[in-house]
């Protein structure tokens, strides 16, 4: 399915430099990050990227002793407009398609918002059922 | 296989008379040769008369490392130094170190004790040893050695660290046994799986010892380097490795007790406890020459087990060590070894046996930190699991342990790996 995306996910302790260090490791590679997230619990946290060579970052991370794993998400068009968001995620729970987390930004006409589904492939499925728009992975990366 | 059949599987009754006799001997031994166990025993008004049988034992008074230090570094020493032909010590990590010194005939009995101890982990002549303790002072490495070579084996004498280099040799030479602390093993099987070369090894056993480590880690070796892990204890004070050792059924460690005889005492009432209780282990060696101990508090915790093994060897076994009186911590008033919080971590497997405890107090309340380290293979993309991976080790351990700890995760390879003893808790608190 063209339509998923490979997104990054790191495991970080709360030490300082760990971020800087990443991204200036993907940057040396010529990874460009398209968005990321950081989700934090007290003592750790963990970084989800959507970049343009996932294989490579995880690659080039995993060989600088970061724990990286990969997962499968979605990256979803809507028209940055009040409502537009609410009536997405409406036709995602009518068919009791769970949403573990996301992150998005809005700006000028569209917002890209950046789902995580524990099913992801009925997720994809609802979506472009429901006419929504979803963003190619060959969009986000580049070979 | 069995080295010493006529010891290691001597009759009870016929073991008991070896060493009343051995005893005996070793009593007049240091009564007319040390003056500080000569003083020590003029003072309780005790002659070697009054030492017949090993039932006597509980007549004589303790030696402790207190005792060793105080009499630093020869005074222990029960002949001229002229006989003395090896000195080892202990890694002085508080005070003075504490010196052993041997004769010729002593350092045949410790090859004698290792090479008992190799031969019941399934080895002998044809086997390649890899000796991977540190050689010096320690009496780790030129123990195994010896023991090694007066099995019959081929003996790599590499010593500690230099990983690239162990994994060379092993490779190219094809060790089939390796000898060096549990945490080193576990660090050069790290860097074995990082390298991909488990398919090139030939090792089949490893003699792990001079630190605590559990079944658990066992375990981890054993899969990671597809060996067989077997325990060895010994203590510099004793003679250094080769104390005692696993056969294959591993059910405790035998222990040469026609040369170093064991008994179990409570630590606080210094009373023998009944057998097979868990209690202080205390050793009197009946054959050594140079400096020979007598109830010597290891302040190792541990029980006895006198039942016949199923290997067919008849010497009583002690457990694996439950703690050390010195290492058990006090922490909110409740008794805690480290050895307890490293079995919880080893029963989860998502978490890599690599940990550190941390131990302080704020506002007059102890608090009780322990850092773990994730396993890349365990690590999620769902901060619920690994937050619950959080909780579930922090129940475990309060269930095990009884008071709460809070547990941090930590990323692999964060914690210090060590090539000697792990250092693996740090009390900050300033109570003495």
């Amino acid at each position: 399915m063209p339509t998923i995306i490979k997104q990054l996910s790191i495991f970080l302790e709360n030490k300082t430099g760990r971020l800087t260090e990443i991204t200036s490791l993907l940057g040396k590679a010529g990874i460009n990050l398209t968005a990321f997230s950081m989700s934090e619990a007290s003592d750790f946290g963990i970084m989800r990227v959507v970049l343009s060579d996932p294989e490579a970052a995880q690659k080039l991370l995993t060989s600088h002793g970061f724990t990286v794993t990969l997962s499968d998400v979605v990256c979803l068009f809507v028209p940055n407009s009040p409502g537009t968001l609410s009536e997405a995620l409406h036709i995602l729970s009518e068919h009791n398609v769970s949403v573990d987390y996301m992150y998005a930004f809005a700006m000028d006409d569209m917002a890209r918002v950046v789902i995580r589904s524990s099913d992801i492939h009925k997720c994809v499925e609802v979506l472009q059922n429901s006419k929504l728009k979803l963003a190619k992975a060959s969009d986000m990366y580049y070979f | 296989m069995i080295w010493n059949e006529s010891y290691e599987c001597m009759g009870r009754e016929e073991m008991r008379e070896v060493q009343n006799k051995r005893l005996r001997t070793t009593i007049e031994h240091v009564y007319h040769n040390s003056p500080f166990y000569r003083a020590k025993m003029q003072e309780l008004g005790l002659t070697p008369m009054d030492i017949e049988s090993i039932d006597d034992l509980v007549k004589l008074p303790f030696t402790t490392k207190t005792d060793l230090r105080d009499q630093y570094p020869f005074g222990l020493f029960s002949v001229p130094m002229s006989e003395i032909v090896r000195l080892h010590a202990s890694s002085g990590t508080t005070g003075k170190p504490v010196v052993a010194g041997y004769t010729r005939k002593d350092l045949n009995t410790w090859s004698e004790v290792l090479a008992r101890t190799f031969a019941a982990g399934g080895c002998s002549r044809n086997d390649i040893f890899q000796i991977a303790y540190g050689y010096g002072l320690f009496t780790g490495g030129l123990g195994a050695h010896y023991g090694a070579e007066n099995l019959g084996a081929s003996v790599i004498p590499i010593s500690a660290g230099n990983t690239e280099k162990q994994i060379q040799l092993m490779t190219d030479f094809g060790s089939t046994a390796l000898c060096c602390t549990p945490s080193y093993a576990l660090y050069l099987a790290e860097a074995i799986e990082e390298r991909g070369v488990q398919d090139k090894l030939k090792l089949k056993v490893g003699f792990f010892g001079a630190e605590p480590w559990t079944e658990a880690m066992r375990k981890e070796l054993e899969k990671k380097m597809n060996i067989k892990a077997f325990d060895i204890f010994g203590l510099t004070e004793v003679i250094g490795p080769g104390v005692a050792y696993e056969c294959s059924c591993q059910h405790g460690m035998h222990i040469n007790e026609d040369h170093f005889l064991p008994e179990i005492i409570n630590p606080k009432t210094f009373e023998p406890v009944a057998p097979g209780e868990v209690g202080e282990l205390v050793f009197t060696t009946i054959t050594k020459e140079g400096m020979p101990v007598i109830r010597y508090r290891t302040k190792d915790l541990t029980c006895l087990n006198y039942e016949k093994c199923e290997c067919g060897r008849t010497s009583v076994r002690m457990s694996k060590i439950m703690g050390r009186s010195d290492d058990m911590l006090i922490i909110r008033g409740v008794n805690v070894f480290p050895s307890q919080i490293e079995s919880v971590l080893m029963e989860f497997g998502e978490t890599a046996p690599h940990y550190h405890l941390y131990v302080d107090r704020e506002n007059n309340t102890d608090t009780f930190d322990v850092h773990v380290e994730v396993r890349p293979e365990n690590f999620t993309d769902e901060m619920s699991t690994m937050l619950n991976l959080r909780k579930r080790i922090e129940a475990r351990i309060q269930s095990v342990v009884g008071i709460h700890a809070s547990v941090k995760l930590v990323e692999p390879r964060s914690i210090e790996r060590s090539t000697g003893k792990a250092q693996r808790v740090t009390d900050k608190r300033n109570l003495y």
